[in-house]
This record gives C-alpha cells, structure tokens and sequence, in this order.
C-alpha cells in the first residue's frame, strides 16, 4: 500500500489548543494591565503608604495611555508592514534601512520646499510614501529576481538604506520644526496626539488591504500554499513584489510619525524598529511560516511589546530586563503558535 | 532463514497486509510483484523494520523477533536499497557508507579519515566499483549511487554474524540496459554472501532475476511461482484478476463525446526527463485516461498541458490556438483546472475558508479595481455547496477542517464555476472513501454531459477503464497503445496491464 499510516488528530484537543493559540495574545496584554499596577501597589505596601489597586495606579492613567500610544504608533505602522511580508511566509529586515531614508528623505523635500504645511512642502509627505514603495519595491525584485530568500535581500536592503541616509545627512540631525507638522504630537483629541489617529487610519487601511482586496487575499494564498497559488494561476511573483512594495509604503508611515514624535529627521530615525517590529508580529500571533494572522494581531503584538517597556519603566527595572523579556517572550510565543507534531525538522 | 508468518497489517481504514506468509532461504533471489497499492511497499517495510505487524510473526533462523526500527532489523542483517536514492549528495562516498556508524573509527573523539576512506573502498570492491571514496556523491551518476546504496547496506556483513537479507526497492527504475545487465550479474555473485528481495515494476527483470516470484493483490500473496514454471502473462492475470463493477462507476451514465473541434491536442510533444512523442486529441465530453506506472510519464504530460512545464519539442493546441506561452496562469486563462493528487499541496489552502478557496482562481471576477465584493463570493460558495452537496456547515469554515471528500469537491467547484471546460483530474480519489469516490464519479459524469474535457490519471485501473472513453497507455515515457472505451466494448485489465510493464 502507498497509504502511510496516518495518525488521525485528536479533534477535541486541538480544538483547545487552536482557541488558545488564537487568544492568548490578549490574554496576555490583559494580564500585563493587571500585572504592573501589582507591582506598584506592591511597592507601595512595603512602604506602608496609602495605595488602592488599580485606582491609584499611575501606569493605569489616561497620561500613561496617552504615552504608550505615542511610542506604539510608529512601531505599529513599520509592524504592520512587516505583517502583510510574514504573512506571505517571507521575512522583511530592511525597515530600519527604509524609516532612515524616508525620514531623511522627507525631511529635506519638507524644509527644501519651504518648511511649513501650508506650501508646497506638504508633498514631502506622499514623497516619502513613494520612496517606501521604491525601496520595497527593489526589495521585493532582488528578492524575486535574483532569486534570494527574503531575509537576506531585505536586510541587505536595510543596510544599503542606512547607509544611504548616512551619507544624505551626512551624520547631521535634520530638525522639522514646523508647528503645524509637529502637531501630530502637540495637538491632543480626547488625550491622545493626532499621531494616533493617524496610527489608527493606518491599522483600518491595513486591514481593508488584508481582508477586501485581492492583494490581502493573496498574500494568505501564498503564504498558505505557494505551490497551490501558482497552480490557481497567480503571479506568485508578482504578489511579493506588491507585498515588498506595501511594505515600504507603511514602513514610510512609520518614518513620518517617528519624525512627527521628536522632530527630528537622521539616519538613526530607523534604529530600534527591526526587533520591535518583528517581536510584535510573532507575539501578536502571527505565524512565521505564513498564512496565518493578520493586522489586528500586530496591533496587539505592538501593544504588548509597549506595555512591556512603559510597565518596566514605570516599575523601575532596567533596560537590559525589558529586553530580556521580550526576548523570551517572543520564545513564548513562538512555542506556543507551532504545532510541533506538524513540524519534522527546522532549519 | 528469514520467515514471515501470518503477518497483518492494518492503517486506519485500510487492512493493508492480510495473513502474508513468506520465506526466503539463503543465497536466494525472490521477487515481489503487484500493482500499485497491492500492499508491496508495506511488507518491505515490515520486513526492514520500518512497521511494525499487527498481527503474525517474524522469524531469524527459527528464532521469533520483533524490530522496533530499521537499524534492530539490521542487527538481523537485514538491509534494505532505497528506491529514492538515500545518499546525502553533499557528503563523500565514504561519509554516505558509513553513516551512522562512524564511530569505529574515531579515536579520541576525532575520525580517522584515512582509515574510513580505506574501509570504504573495501566495500565498493565488493560491488566492484572503483571510484575514490573520497569524492562527493553528487558527482556519481544514478547507476554508481545505486551500487555505493548497495555497498552501504553490505557494511551489515562486517557487523553482523549470520547471513544478510538484502532487500532492493525498483534499484532498475534509473537504470540504462546494460547497467541492468551489470547489477544483476553483481547481485547473483552476491548470492554468496546475500539472499536479495526484489521489487520491480518490470515483469521480464523480476523473472529473469528471481528464482521465485511472490505475487500480491489487495493486501494478499496469491501466488508464489518458482522461476522455470513463471509466466509473464500468468503472473499478470493474477496481479489484477477481478471483474468491473458497472454500476459503480456509473457507466451507465457515460455519454458519447462528440469528435470534433479538439479542446486540446497534442502533437509529437516531448518534454526532456518526462514524455517523449505524445500526441493525442481531447474533444468536449471525452474522458482520457493516461495509464502506466508511477513515473511513467502521466503526471508530466498533465502538468505540460496546464502550462506549468513547458515542453521541449512538438506542440500543444488549446481551443484551437497553439500554445506560446507555458505559464499556470495561461492554463487557467485559457479555462483549464488542475486538480493535483496532493490536495493538501496543490489542491486547497489550509487555513482558507470555502468561499476563499473557491474564488482562488477567478478572484479577478470578483473584484473592483483590486477590491473585493465578498458578497458575490460568498453567494457562489453557497450555490456549488448546494449544487455538489459538500459537507459543510458554512462557507466560513476552514477547508483544512473538512473531510478529504469535500476537500476535493470544493477543489472542484473551484474550477467548474469558474467555466473552466478542461479539466485534469490526477488521482482524484486518492485517499477518498468509497462514498466520496462515488460522488467523484458522478461529477466526472456530469463534467462531460455538460461538455467538460477530461484528462485523468486514474487510482487504480478499474477506475480508469470504468470512467474512460479512451484510454492511452504509457511506459517509461513512452506511447504504448490507446484503447477505446465505450460501454460494452471497454479493454480488460488484462489488457491494459500487458502494455504498461
């Protein structure tokens, strides 16, 4: 017989273990909102002062909120990029590359032409939204044309990309300091800068992209069965260089509110963003291997990895903690989001 | 020597071996013939180790054993040659014979390479082959790599006492004649050393070979023949000998096509490594059926009319336009639906609901400059659930979550509500049950009524003769011979059988 013997899944536990998988992202955000109010108040406790959980909490404010949306919003919109790459079954490391650029880029057609919102220089913006696209999109053909696997094209890309901004600016910090443009941070609505909001349009186009255009559907395609893909008729080739080329454009976004938070536009604009990106999409639930998860998963991944940062901060532990931890948070999720009876080997 | 006895096997919906007896003496040759899933591949693997029996008993020189894995059975001496070449391309010869068993030659944690290299050339003496062992296997070819596999699984005479039972999976299938010629001159001076099972595909090799020939049908050995009373076209009654059921493949509903206006024809198409000089003619409502042996070429010529492979020379008209461009997405432009033999693979995306992986392949249809109307999609799900009867509770579930059956429907739907009117069915009810095979031949019978060409690559052979209208057989890549197959005048599987091997 060629039948191989096939050992039938136990309907019942995977069941489990699919819901599991599928909400533990927010189960642990929601653990981590209870978690540091713990600590303070545990602290507090030992001090013998006056502490209510949770009501006296100063990681639990409104103020503090406010600021974990500022820090989350650039990051959610280079993960959200990262997200449509992973979800093809590829991987994308050019983001610092890319932010450098397009804010270095943006922020010279912005003072060049004329420094304020109100003239031309506004078409900075969607300048440096084209040059995202550029950059992903010779990302997307080294990677596809020349035929090399996607981590190594796009972190070859990265580099280039830093390397670009460096000589641009010279090593120079390029300072935005129109009123008008700095009012994504400076001008609040219910509390929150209009930073956040415009985090929020992103996240809503994202998913529009993921889940009402034939592009979103297929990058699940691919990345759920690329042979199956082809043998539809897609131009599997065709939908990773789009992907690439999304990708560029949101990691642009990303650019654009990181210079819109500090005001300033240089080559170390991108730093920080690869591990924090990508640890927010695995955390958020996204699979590596493609096909699964989406934009409401990073939004959550990001939220995580924030909460992380402003929660060690507010509590007093050391940077080297904070990262420590999403590292092994990121092990955490990894574990838990692969079915290792399906997995043979791992290279 | 080495004795089976009574031995069982099942797989989940699947009695795979049934009561096999079976002995090979030393020194001997003994043949294993049968058609594809006669149950060949499971008693070698019984006998290797790599299964373990439900039922019955294994005995070593009259001593009952079981093996838990492969290297307990080679304790045993028994060794096996794989069909798929299992040398590791990138390591040396020597490396890929002694794998696994490195450590008689290290010494303080380090190998001694030299003393490997030298043990290694000992062995390929034994099949008398002189190359370096020194050199990276891939740069043997295929008849030198199945030689090192032998020299490899000789090692056991070194580490075993006793005598060695050696089993060889089709070792001819990538073998020129005279390479034949060569391995079993080889293999009968091993005799000495070795008794040998071997299987094979091609009837006159297994009797020029064998000095008795196992025959195996549905899980059973029906006959053991001694080699000077062996009958090629005896052994081959036995290999198949069963009747047709009509009803179950719904002859009764198979129509006349009509022999005009081909939608695909092939003219002396050859693809290099695949088919060499196929023509055929598919006409609207006409069900072909490639028949041969696994890697015979049918596979190849169905991926060579979809587009995925282009072909080497002759050429290929669809719909009357010769075929330019060979490209999947042309295929199914020019309404054309695959439907692969790995449905996990190729057929539908896990992870996809029903509606999604239904529009796969027409998502342009369903769009707006690039925006989807999800609503039209979900409206197509539920008319061909209804229309094809699948199984499931909404065109919101995932396909991985529904059964093999209604996989395969939904792959189906796929293609037909896309109008695609050629369709190419490669074991379509490959692990199917019987119901769900049944309702696999009642949409080939309404395909054609509706006009739909259909090429397919049939399970078995009584599913190709019972669904076809013309059958072409194929060997090695080869035409053999092309069969008519209207109800009352359909060949026998005899028939068919005679030309394939």
């Amino acid at each position: 017989m060629t039948a191989t013997p096939s050992v039938l899944p136990d309907t019942h536990n995977r069941l489990n273990r699919e819901t599991l998988v599928k909400w533990a992202p927010l189960l642990v955000l929601g653990v981590l909102l209870l978690l540091f109010p713990f600590f303070e108040w545990l602290e507090d406790f030992r001090a013998a002062k006056d502490h209510t959980y949770l009501v006296d909490s100063r990681f639990l404010s409104i103020r503090n909120f406010a600021r974990i949306a500022i820090s989350a919003s650039p990051a959610l919109m280079v993960a959200i990029g990262v997200t449509f790459i992973i979800l093809m079954g590829s991987i994308d490391l050019s983001m610092e590359g890319t932010v450098s650029v397009c804010a270095v880029l943006f922020a010279f057609l912005f003072l060049g032409m004329g420094g304020t919102m109100g003239s031309w220089a506004i078409l900075a913006i969607p300048g440096a939204l084209i040059v995202g696209a550029a950059m992903g999109f010779i990302n997307g053909l080294v990677h596809v044309k020349l035929k090399i696997p996607s981590f190594m094209a796009s972190l070859a890309m990265g580099f280039v990309g830093t390397g670009l901004a460096l000589l641009l600016t010279g090593g120079d910090r390029i300072r935005v300091e129109d009123e008008a443009f700095r009012s994504l941070l400076t001008v609040r609505w219910f509390n929150f800068p209009i930073m956040c909001y415009v985090a929020l349009f992103g996240l809503l186009v994202a998913w529009f992209i993921q889940s009402r255009t034939t592009l979103g559907r297929n990058f699940y395609a691919v990345g759920g069965g690329e042979e199956l893909a082809k043998a539809s008729g897609l131009n599997v080739n065709r939908v990773r260089i789009m992907g690439f080329t999304l990708a560029g454009v949101f990691f642009a976004m990303g650019a654009l509110l990181a210079v819109g938070r500090i005001g300033i536009a240089e080559t170390a604009t991108g730093n920080g963003f690869m591990f924090v990106s990508i640890t927010a999409v695995v955390v958020g639930g996204t699979a590596l291997w493609g096909g699964i998860g989406g934009v409401w998963n990073t939004l959550i991944g990001v939220l995580i990895v924030n909460v992380i940062n402003n929660g060690m901060v507010v509590i007093g532990l050391p940077g080297w903690v904070q990262d420590g931890t999403l590292g092994l948070l990121v092990i955490a999720a990894v574990v838990l989001s692969t079915d290792r009876r399906a997995v043979s080997f791992v290279k | 020597m080495y004795e089976l006895q009574q031995v069982d096997k099942h797989f989940p919906g699947v009695h795979a071996l049934k009561a096999i007896d079976f002995k090979i003496g030393r020194g001997e040759i003994v043949g294993l013939v049968g058609e594809n899933g006669a149950g060949k591949s499971t008693l070698m693997k019984v006998i290797y180790g790599a299964y373990q029996p439900d039922g019955g008993t294994i005995a070593v020189d009259g001593k009952a054993v079981r093996f838990h894995n492969p290297r307990q059975a080679m304790d045993y001496g028994i060794g096996m040659v794989f069909q798929e070449q299992s040398l590791i391309t990138n390591l040396t010869v020597a490396e890929n014979i002694f794998l696994g068993f490195e450590q008689q030659f290290v010494k303080w944690g380090v190998i001694n390479w030299k003393e490997m290299t030298a043990a290694a050339r000992a062995q390929l003496a034994k099949v008398k082959l002189d190359i370096d062992p020194s050199m990276i296997t891939a740069k043997l070819s295929f008849a030198q790599r199945q030689l090192v596999e032998l020299a490899k699984v000789l090692t056991l005479e070194e580490r075993v006492d006793g005598d060695l039972v050696i089993l060889l999976d089709e070792p001819t299938s990538v073998l020129a004649r005279e390479e034949v010629e060569l391995l079993f001159q080889l293999v009968r001076d091993l005799t000495s050393r070795a008794s040998f099972i071997f299987v094979s595909h091609r009837m006159d090799e297994v009797l020029e070979l064998s000095d008795r020939i196992y025959v195996m049908k549905d899980g059973e050995v029906v006959d053991v023949v001694a080699q000077r009373e062996a009958q090629v076209e005896t052994i081959q009654h036995k290999m198949v000998g069963r009747d047709i059921d009509k009803e179950y493949y719904r002859e009764q509903k198979q129509l006349d096509y009509e022999r005009t206006d081909p939608l695909v024809s092939f003219n002396n198409v050859s693809r290099a490594g695949g088919f060499e000089d196929i023509s055929f003619d598919l006409h609207p409502g006409e069900v072909l059926c490639l028949v041969g042996t696994e890697g015979s070429g049918r596979e190849a010529i169905l991926r060579t009319v979809f587009g995925m492979d282009a072909p080497t020379s002759g050429t290929v008209t669809i719909k009357g336009r010769q075929v330019t461009r060979f490209t999947a997405q042309n295929g199914v432009a020019n309404g054309i639906g695959y439907v692969p033999r790995e449905r996990k693979i190729e057929g539908i995306v896990n992870g996809m609901n029903v509606y999604e992986n239904m529009t796969l392949s027409q998502m342009d249809k369903y769009a707006s400059n690039g925006v989807l109307r999800i609503g039209e999609e979900k409206a197509l799900a539920r008319d061909w659930i209804a229309k094809l009867g699948i199984k499931t509770p909404s065109e919101f579930k995932d396909c991985a979550g529904l059964s093999g059956g209604n996989q395969q429907k939904v792959v189906l739907a796929k293609w037909r509500s896309g109008g695609s009117d050629i369709i190419l069915l490669d074991h379509p009810t490959r692990g199917l049950d019987i119901g769900a095979k049944e309702d696999v031949y009642e949409m080939v019978r309404a395909m054609s009524a509706d006009g739909v060409g259909i090429i397919l690559v049939a399970d078995t052979l009584e599913e190709a003769i019972g669904l076809s209208h013309s059958i072409i057989v194929l060997k090695d890549g080869q035409f053999q011979q092309r069969f008519e197959g209207m109800p009352g005048s359909k060949p026998t599987l005899f028939d068919l059988v005679h030309h394939m091997i």
